[in-house]
């Protein structure tokens, strides 16, 4: 099925965003967050961006002060899903102008559409920025 | 806002139920998701969400459609409620509102979504007047839909409609489209074969850069996320037949292989590598052409000796693919140094990478290097990686293991290492080898003895060298510091340092150790009593149980020997460990083709390798020599009380429920079901002929006549169970198990009366096929007449064939009769040549004698022929007790105070056969107190053969048990036979055995 969740944590390992692919209840979610939070705010820049954990394999990146965890079936394309997210981060750079953590927890529901945009039930849908970003620049000039 | 205590969440929405304007109520909604997203339960509010779905604004219907996918899930009821504003929208011309709804249900639309809105997602994707926007969306919204219900999804129609949607040239189209057909052709790729040249076109138009909008240029490579998609739908199709497709593919291929360069840019470095692992996988799994693979094996060996770590992990994850590819094996094996470097990296996932690779790539010629490896790197390991660790280690010390010693110095080095991380599976399996393999018991009661002398040990460490020495630790008694005292110490020491499932095995070890001491030593005796009394008041049951048992068991002294004897032999099997690595191994839902090749080879390389396991005892095991009293296996449960009105020859039942010296109910139901007829474990075919060996295993002592030979014969099928132990239990009791193999199982039961015996043979099939071509002959010796009534040719599944086989004794000899056995199962022609227990004791019949009966008989035969004496030497050392039990056993009965010397003993019996009719036998045994391993025998009967016959068989029977052969000391010497010449005169001329010796 691809992705299974994608994460936006904070240095201090605060969730900033969290969509699932897959339900998982609440205590579920806070004690996976928690694991894999730990383990990967842990690792240093010199290892490398994949993690395994239970049967998700996470593919991290971090970008200053906040990490993206995208957990992935183990037989994902690792490294495609590592662009992915180097792709996110590059359209919400166009939408606010070099994003940061600030950005993204007071305009979480833009942050929300662009996700809903790239990806829908764990496939990526669209990689085209102009695209991704259309429906919310109609939206910004209509309100 | 983070410590919002839910009763300002309350608060918030006491707002939402009054009336709030749309801004207010989207705003709260939001929040609402902010405070479900940092980890609190919103278990309100969800109405609300679901509410302004059917809002008439596009902001918020947004906001509703995107807070009701993240907060409910497929099953709630809400959802229900919207299913028709969802259905309005999808067919409603407003494409921004199809676009919420289909992503909506995409991501949580459950089977009733599927049923009702099906149609209408096909409707939309392949209608041309839609837009792409909406089209991509319909296609993973249909893909959801599909894996709810696959059903939705008319094979027959749809398989051209697909087809045609590769044709797209709108990149998101085609990327969604890409993830629906992965999903369909992995439930069935035969119907989708049109597809297949479609999505080499597509990957052949990115390779080419042919038509792709800069947009969906991503670091100057045409969407590398629909390249990998593409690639990953081709690894379903099983081969590619056509030519001319197969020859564009490779060409694309060869160009991402080579063309691949390492670039400054990480994000394009990335981007291309992601395409590039995907081509490896690709080419892995079309099995390519010879240089392909091996340019790919070399740009794996570049990649795993990269400084960039994701490279380096993903050159060792896909080698650890490449490994089910045949025949790049060895190339792989050449980058053992580099893997094994891998495995000290300081990033645990490039280390988790390398050890399943090493695991992977291991076989018998690297096995030691490897195990050694891992055993090293364990002391070092994280704590994350330990289990994972020891098990594995464990399965290849076990599957590849060049000598069992070996394997028995990994384990307990790994207990050693990481006794925490190893489970109880590890020690039992090293138990049941050590218990299966003669040869090994010393050796391994050895080592468990030095670790025994480590300062702090493991408590697994204790449990596994406490079982160990209380079964061997006999075997070492010679050796400094092994006595059974200091064994005994050493072990107690551990005591207080174990917990509650250890006390266990400690007490049987005490028993065990308590029963091996002969003679007994008082000492000993009291400090074990003692703690079995400390005991038996124990809270725990497990505990309270065997202390009273052991206790009165131990007090009846050896009479019980038999009861605390050695655990008989396991039953080969798969490995507990192996199975657990396979259940490890299983999978998510979604399974890659690769990965169920994968699957599929590392089972068929288990079974191959099993079947080396299975090996494990090697041939030349019966060498140790027959087993008589001490190892009974307790085949039986149902065996007849044979020896009259002794205690002796207990149903060999209770032999597993006495002692409950069996660590697992999984070993225990081992011992108990050796009888229960299952299907033929797959490890039990051998090519090799290693039965053999246990017909020549028969130790000297009876060898010669005695033994009719029985002639080599190569049977593929090994038997289950030591043929000669089987027949030596036999011997002494009446019904149990003669001979079991994977296929067949042959029972037998033996009625005897005077000279006349009734045995019926048991022949089992364990299949669920046949046996055919099934013939059994009997071959007598000269002096039975023996009847076998007609044995069916074939024995049907599962079935039992009872042969009724009638013996007549016709006068006294050792000779034993043969089965001459065979059955053809599939292609395997088997045969084995059985003896049966129709032996010299069976035509005994035990008598008391009074002395006022015996001392006339005994001096009315006087001397040769009717009488034999002789001095027997290299006797095993048996208390006088035992000697007695063993005489019993026999059908001697033991006449107690006729002797006056308490060392000597007295016997009689009736041999019953037409020549001689009932004949009165009379048997003195005098023993040294001094040196037990001579005595002198003097035999009585009333006819000269069976007082030489019946001599002879008694000499075998006391040379014969296994005594020394264990260690490497002493080996049995040859039994010296002097016929009448006592070698010191006995000095017991004032002794009241004077009197009788006078006699004589």
């Amino acid at each position: 099925m691809g992705i299974r969740f994608i994460l936006m944590v904070n240095k201090q390992g605060q969730t900033r965003l969290a969509q699932y692919y897959e339900w998982l209840t609440l205590e579920e979610r806070r004690a996976l967050e928690g694991e894999i939070v730990r383990k990967c705010l842990a690792r240093t820049e010199q290892q490398c961006s994949f993690v395994e954990h239970r049967n998700y394999k996470i593919v991290y990146r971090r970008y200053a002060s906040l990490f993206f965890l995208v957990g992935v079936d183990n037989d994902e394309n690792e490294l495609a899903i590592l662009e992915f997210i180097h792709l996110l981060v590059e359209t919400m750079d166009r939408h606010f102008g070099n994003v940061c953590e600030l950005d993204i927890m007071f305009h979480l529901e833009k942050a929300h559409f662009m996700l809903e945009e790239m990806v829908m039930n764990g496939c990526v849908v669209e990689t085209s920025k102009s695209n991704i970003l259309a429906p919310i620049q109609l939206m910004d000039k209509t309100s | 806002m983070k410590r919002l205590g839910r009763a300002v969440v309350m608060e918030i929405f006491c707002f939402l139920k009054q009336g709030l304007t749309p801004y207010e109520k989207k705003k709260y909604v939001w929040k609402m998701l902010y405070i479900y997203m940092l980890g609190y339960d919103v278990d309100f509010g969800h109405m609300e969400a679901v509410s302004l779905i059917s809002a008439p604004k596009y902001p918020e219907k947004q906001v509703g459609y995107i807070v009701t996918s993240s907060l409910l899930n497929e099953n709630h009821d809400f959802l229900r409620l919207a299913i028709n504003t969802v259905r309005n929208d999808i067919i409603g011309r407003n494409e921004t509102f199809q676009c919420l709804a289909l992503t909506m249900v995409g991501n949580i639309g459950g089977r009733e979504f599927a049923e009702s809105l099906a149609a209408d997602v096909q409707k939309l994707l392949i209608s041309s007047s839609c837009r792409p926007l909406v089209r991509k969306k319909a296609a993973l919204c249909l893909l959801r839909l599909y894996r709810k219900n696959p059903d939705v999804v008319n094979i027959d129609g749809w398989v051209d409609r697909m087809a045609q949607l590769l044709d797209e040239r709108d990149i998101g189209v085609l990327t969604s489209s890409m993830s629906l057909l992965v999903a369909l052709v992995s439930n069935n790729h035969e119907a989708y074969w049109s597809c297949l040249p479609k999505c080499v076109k597509v990957l052949e138009r990115l390779a080419r850069n042919q038509d792709i909008p800069q947009e969906y240029t991503y670091y100057g490579i045409p969407s590398p996320w629909l390249q990998v998609k593409a690639m990953r739908a081709l690894q379903y199709f099983p081969t590619i037949e056509d030519p001319n497709c197969r020859r564009s593919l490779f060409e694309v291929l060869q160009r991402i292989l080579m063309g691949t360069d390492v670039v400054k840019n990480v994000n394009k470095n990335n981007a291309a590598h992601a395409v590039l692992f995907e081509a490896l996988a690709l080419v892995m799994h079309l099995d390519a052409e010879k240089e392909m693979m091996s340019q790919c094996v070399a740009l794996l060996g570049k990649f795993i000796a990269v400084r960039e770590p994701n490279i380096r992990y993903l050159g060792l994850e896909n080698m650890t693919r490449m490994l089910m590819v045949t025949d790049v094996q060895d190339s792989i094996k050449r980058h053992q140094a580099q893997i094994i470097t891998s495995l000290k990296d300081p990033d645990i996932s490039i280390r988790r990478r390398a050890l399943d690779l090493l695991y992977g790539m291991c076989d018998i010629s690297n096995a030691k290097d490897i195990v050694e490896e891992l055993l090293q790197y364990l002391s070092t390991a994280d704590f994350a990686m330990r289990e994972e660790l020891s098990l594995k280690a464990a399965i290849l010390a076990e599957k590849f293991a060049p000598d069992l010693s070996w394997y028995v110095d990994v384990i307990l080095q790994l207990i050693d290492k990481a006794g925490d991380f190893v489970s109880d599976d590890i020690w039992f399996r090293v138990v049941q080898f050590v218990t299966n393999n003669e040869d090994l018991q010393p050796y391994a009661a050895a080592k468990a003895r030095e670790y025994l002398d480590k300062p702090a040990i493991h408590e697994t460490m204790v449990k596994v060298s406490a079982y160990l020495l209380g079964e061997f630790s006999h075997l070492l008694a010679r050796r400094p510091g092994c006595s059974p005292k200091e064994i005994f110490i050493i072990i107690h020491e551990k005591l207080p340092t174990v917990s509650t499932s250890t006390i266990p095995i400690l007490l049987s070890t005490y028993a065990k150790i308590l029963m091996h001491t002969q003679p007994p030593d008082p000492e000993l005796q009291n400090q074990i009593w003692t703690i079995f009394n400390k005991y038996e008041s124990c809270i725990d049951a497990e505990i309270q149980q065997r202390a009273v048992e052991y206790f009165a068991l131990s007090r009846k002294g050896a009479a019980v020997m038999d009861i605390l004897a050695e655990m008989p032999k396991f039953p080969e099997r798969q490995s507990a460990l192996i199975k657990k690595a396979e259940v490890a191994e299983v999978d998510s839902a979604d399974q890659s083709a690769i990965k169920l090749r994968a699957q599929q080879q590392t089972s068929n390389a288990l079974v191959v390798t099993d079947q080396h396991s299975a090996n494990g005892p090697p041939p030349t095991v019966p060498a140790v020599g027959p087993l008589t009293l001490v190892k009974v296996p307790s085949t039986s449960g149902n065996a007849e009380h044979t020896s009259e009105g002794q205690a002796l020859t207990q149903p060999n039942g209770t032999l597993t429920k006495i002692d409950p010296q069996t660590p697992s109910e999984d070993l225990l139901g081992d011992l108990l079901g050796p009888l229960a007829i299952e299907g033929p474990p797959g490890a039990a075919v051998q090519p090799q002929q290693n039965a053999v060996s246990e017909v020549g295993g028969v130790p000297s002592a009876v060898d010669g006549a005695a033994i009719v030979p029985v002639g080599e014969y190569s049977n593929s099928v090994q038997p289950i169970g030591n043929i000669n132990e089987r027949f030596y239990a036999l011997c002494l009791k009446d019904s149990g198990v003669l001979y079991e193999d994977p296929y067949i199982q042959i029972g037998i039961k033996a009625e005897w009366r005077a000279q006349h015996g009734h045995l019926v043979l048991f022949l089992g099939n364990k299949n669920t096929s046949p046996l055919d071509s099934v013939q059994a002959l009997v071959l007598p010796p000269a002096h039975l007449k023996m009847e076998l009534s007609l044995v069916p040719e074939t024995i049907p599944p599962r079935a039992q064939v009872q042969c009724p086989l009638e013996v007549l004794n016709l006068r006294p000899s050792r000779d034993v009769a043969v089965l001459d056995f065979s059955y053809k199962f599939g292609a395997n022609m088997v045969n084995v040549k059985l003896r049966l227990p129709a032996v010299l004791n069976k035509f005994l019949q035990p008598i008391s004698v009074s002395a006022e009966e015996f001392f006339p008989q005994w001096r009315s035969l006087s001397g040769p022929p009717l009488k034999l004496q002789e001095v027997v030497r290299g006797v095993r050392p048996l208390p006088l007790t035992e000697m007695a039990n063993l005489f019993n056993s026999f059908r001697l009965m033991i006449c107690p105070g006729l002797d006056p010397n308490p060392n000597n003993l007295v016997a009689s019996t009736t041999f019953y056969s037409e020549s001689t009719r009932a004949m009165l036998c009379l048997i003195r045994i005098e023993t040294d107190p001094a040196d037990r391993t001579q005595l002198r025998m003097t035999v009585a009967s009333g006819d000269p053969m069976l007082t030489f016959e019946l001599k002879e068989f008694m000499k075998e029977q006391l040379v014969s048990i296994p005594t020394a052969p264990h260690g490497p000391t002493a080996p049995p010497t040859p039994p010296v036979a002097q016929v009448a010449q006592p070698t010191s005169p006995v000095k017991a001329l004032t002794d009241p055995g004077a009197m009788l010796a006078g006699l004589l």
